[in-house]
């Protein structure tokens, strides 16, 4: 196993490390609460002449993309950093750079969206993002977030996929929290990144190609075609991709994590942060006998619709947890909700589980174990006397 | 410095001939011109518009040197972040220094309008790029809406001559100066017709080594209603009525008038030539044809007085 070492650090700094190890040449980005602290960290790395990189300090997110995509189609590595309005001032070349399939690196400090303005943690920004064409991989922990910012480089820059990649952590829960991180040795990081060779660039002055050319309806439909087969080659990329950074740390990474799913006959799904909370609950209610499992879904960008269901055969009841609405959807249902009953419709043979969508943690509401119990007891009662009730339920809210 | 246009002759084109720009744009006139200009390798972005629709249509491209478009406002930043590699990767050893030069087209709409901040920023970074605004003082892309360089009394189908409204209401943004403003090294406005000046400002925002502006009268038959073979006519009595002058400005403060009409046209010879103009020969809304007047003259003496003329 590669050398380490552990520090106490907070995910914005774990981010930054790995940024550091990566030494992107060019860096783009624009302050926004709570990502700020990984522009600074690296702004102070540029100071310190430890990374190469261009860092251009662009007038706006929208800015930041789009010099990411100049510099990316420039042929380098390119790297930026986000949360919540500044994603969404970006969108419309956030949707440029996958579709140009530019392997950028973004990292997301998830924060909810104004109006009301909010600078707290939920997933409403990343979520309004799921349909651009990007990976979006989710992190749990400090540590998953630096670990899955190495591992996006490689995901982004693979010759079949070039595809960029959203890594994700909570805003403040893990951006703000210092937690214990192992930080690869530096060699071993930048080995395990390893060096970007495009195969095709802007500077190559003597083999000018166009970019970005303008398609009527006689092309555009075949270059969506090769984008969203690019998407579906991306899960055995991403699992190989976290194969070799687990011989590499001992930290095996796959497409999610199941937490006690053998034999369970409810069970959890929930992103992020909020899956430690889940997991400290699965396990005390384990020690009661209860046949309670949990899922923490890592990629949602392609989302494993058929790996979660198979996960999800012979439990009775299943509760998403969501931390943003899709406005208007199925009664009002989070994303993640929406997407994993279209998996169990389109591939569960009719027997899934009875599923049901709880929105928590908006704006950053805190959510503490006594309502993961609640929904614990909400599935026992659905599974056992399999009426499911209500579609779509909210936890920690004053109604 | 000085253009031979025998060696012109002689050189590759970087714009070639096959695209789809109307007869007798002045874009690709103007494009041409300053690609041509300039001896180094150069790597362009477009911003949506005109030339960008034109000249890219997939499966085809009119571009012999690498070019990108990524959207309508960020053309300046799609350059700048490919001249932030540049740099960093001959920096780190990573490529050769092939002394390649960066620019940046966009139309009026993406320069005045919806493009501004891009520019500004990219600008005050000091990013080695040139940007060029092809001006034919409308969205022309989109129909001929109007902008904020389309002129005072014009009709767009934005700003329609109508039975009460004599076309667009206001005048136009100061945009050269607002770039000047910004003190990078080289700013002017320059038109098609004098090609010589036009190709030699190409050569001075290249030698100005930082951030360069040049903003070029583009005549567009289609949209100012004149005829094809007129355009460059129309760019010229831009220029001798004074709508248009032709100068430059360094670092924010040396002002060069680099041309001066021996007799200034009255601007109403250049409003003549255009459908655009024709509702203000009438008399409800010929008082517009003063006002335009007053706009050019007030306009003029301010730069003569910054050439110090
Ligand atoms: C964000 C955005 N808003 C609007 C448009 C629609 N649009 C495309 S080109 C264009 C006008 C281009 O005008 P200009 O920049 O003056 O270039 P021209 O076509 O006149 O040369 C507009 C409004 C767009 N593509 N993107
Ligand atoms: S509409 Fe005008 S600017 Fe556009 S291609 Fe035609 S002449 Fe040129
Ligand atoms: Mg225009």
């Amino acid at each position: 196993m590669a050398k380490s070492i552990v520090k106490a650090l907070d995910g914005a700094q774990a981010v930054s490390n790995a940024m550091r190890q990566i030494n992107p040449d060019v860096v783009a980005a624009y302050p926004i609460t709570p990502q700020t602290a990984i522009v600074q960290n690296f702004s102070q790395y540029v100071a310190d002449g430890v990374v190469d990189t261009e860092f251009v300090t662009v007038e706006s997110e929208h800015g930041a993309m789009s010099a990411c995509i100049g510099a990316s189609a420039a042929g380098g590595r390119v790297m930026t950093a986000t949360a919540s309005a500044g994603l969404a001032l970006m969108w419309e070349v956030v949707y440029v750079a996958a579709s140009m399939r530019l392997p950028l690196v973004m990292s997301v400090v998830n924060r909810a969206l104004s109006a009301p303005l909010n600078i707290h943690c939920d997933h409403s920004d990343s979520m309004g993002a799921r349909d651009a064409g990007w990976i979006q991989i989710y992190a749990e922990t400090a540590q998953e977030a630096y670990d899955n910012t190495l591992q996006a480089v490689r995901i982004a820059e693979h010759p079949d996929l070039l595809t960029p990649v959203m890594s994700m952590q909570d805003g403040f829960i893990t951006g703000h929290g210092v937690e214990r991180v192992e930080i690869l040795d530096d060699a071993e990081a930048k080995k395990f990144v390893g060096t970007y060779k495009p195969k095709h660039s802007l500077l190559d002055v003597d083999n000018p190609a166009t970019y970005g050319a303008w398609d009527f309806y006689d092309f555009y439909f075949e270059h969506k075609r090769q984008q969203t087969d690019a998407l579906s080659r991306a899960m055995p990329i991403i699992v190989e991709v976290g194969e070799e950074y687990g011989r590499l740390t001992g930290r095996k990474y796959g497409i999610f994590d199941p937490y006690e799913m053998d034999d369970a006959e409810v069970a959890i799904v929930v992103l992020s942060s909020t899956a430690g909370t889940a997991r400290t609950v699965v396990k005390a209610l384990r020690q009661k006998g209860i046949k309670i499992g949990l899922i923490k879904p890592r990629v949602f960008r392609p989302f494993p619709a058929r790996e979660l269901v198979e996960a999800l055969k012979g439990v009775k009841a299943v509760a998403v947890l969501d931390r943003s609405i899709s406005f208007g959807a199925m009664e009002g249902a989070g994303p993640l909700f929406l997407e994993l009953s279209a998996a169990l419709y389109a591939y569960g043979n009719g027997r899934g589980p009875l599923a049901v969508d709880y929105i928590f943690g908006l704006g950053g509401r805190d959510v503490i174990p006594a309502y993961i119990e609640q929904v614990a007891q909400d599935l026992l009662h659905i599974a056992e006397t399999g009426e499911r009730g209500d579609l779509v339920r909210y936890l920690g809210l004053r109604e | 410095m000085a253009i031979k246009l025998k060696e012109l002759a002689g050189k590759e084109e970087r714009l070639v001939p096959g695209h789809r720009l109307c007869a007798g744009c002045a874009e690709s006139i103007i494009i041409r011109q300053i690609v041509n200009a300039i001896e180094e390798p150069v790597v362009i972005a477009t911003a949506t518009g005109c030339l960008e629709v034109a000249s890219s249509v997939y499966p085809w491209t009119s571009w012999r040197v690498p070019w990108i478009h990524s959207a309508f406002e960020n053309a300046s930043t799609t350059a700048a972040g490919a001249e932030a590699m540049y740099r960093s990767l001959v920096r780190q050893g990573k490529i050769e220094d092939k002394d390649i030069k960066f620019l940046a087209f966009g139309g009026d709409g993406a320069t005045y309008d919806i493009g501004l901040q891009w520019i500004s920023g990219t600008f005050e970074r000091g990013h080695k790029v040139i940007y060029v605004c092809l001006n034919n003082e409308a969205y022309m892309n989109t129909g001929i809406q109007r902008s904020s360089a389309t002129p005072l009394g014009a009709s767009t189908t934005t700003s329609p001559a109508g039975k009460v409204i004599p076309g667009k209401t206001q005048w136009r943004k100061p945009l050269t100066r607002i770039m000047a403003a910004h003190d990078i090294p080289y700013v002017a406005q320059a038109s098609p017709h004098r090609w010589r000046d036009l190709m030699e400002k190409a050569r001075k925002a290249v030698e100005a080594d930082g951030p360069a502006f040049i903003n070029v009268i583009s005549p567009c038959p289609r949209g100012w209603r004149h005829d094809s073979s007129m355009s460059v006519e129309v760019a010229k009595m831009a220029v001798e009525t004074c709508y248009w002058p032709l100068y430059e400005v360094r670092n924010g403060t040396e002002w060069t008038l680099n041309y001066k009409p021996r007799e200034k046209k009255p601007v109403a010879d250049w409003l003549k030539m255009q459908g655009r103009f024709r509702h203000l020969f009438t008399p409800q809304f010929e008082h517009v044809v003063e006002e335009l007047q007053a706009k050019v003259d007030e306009e003029w003496e301010r730069l003569l007085t910054l050439c110090g003329e």
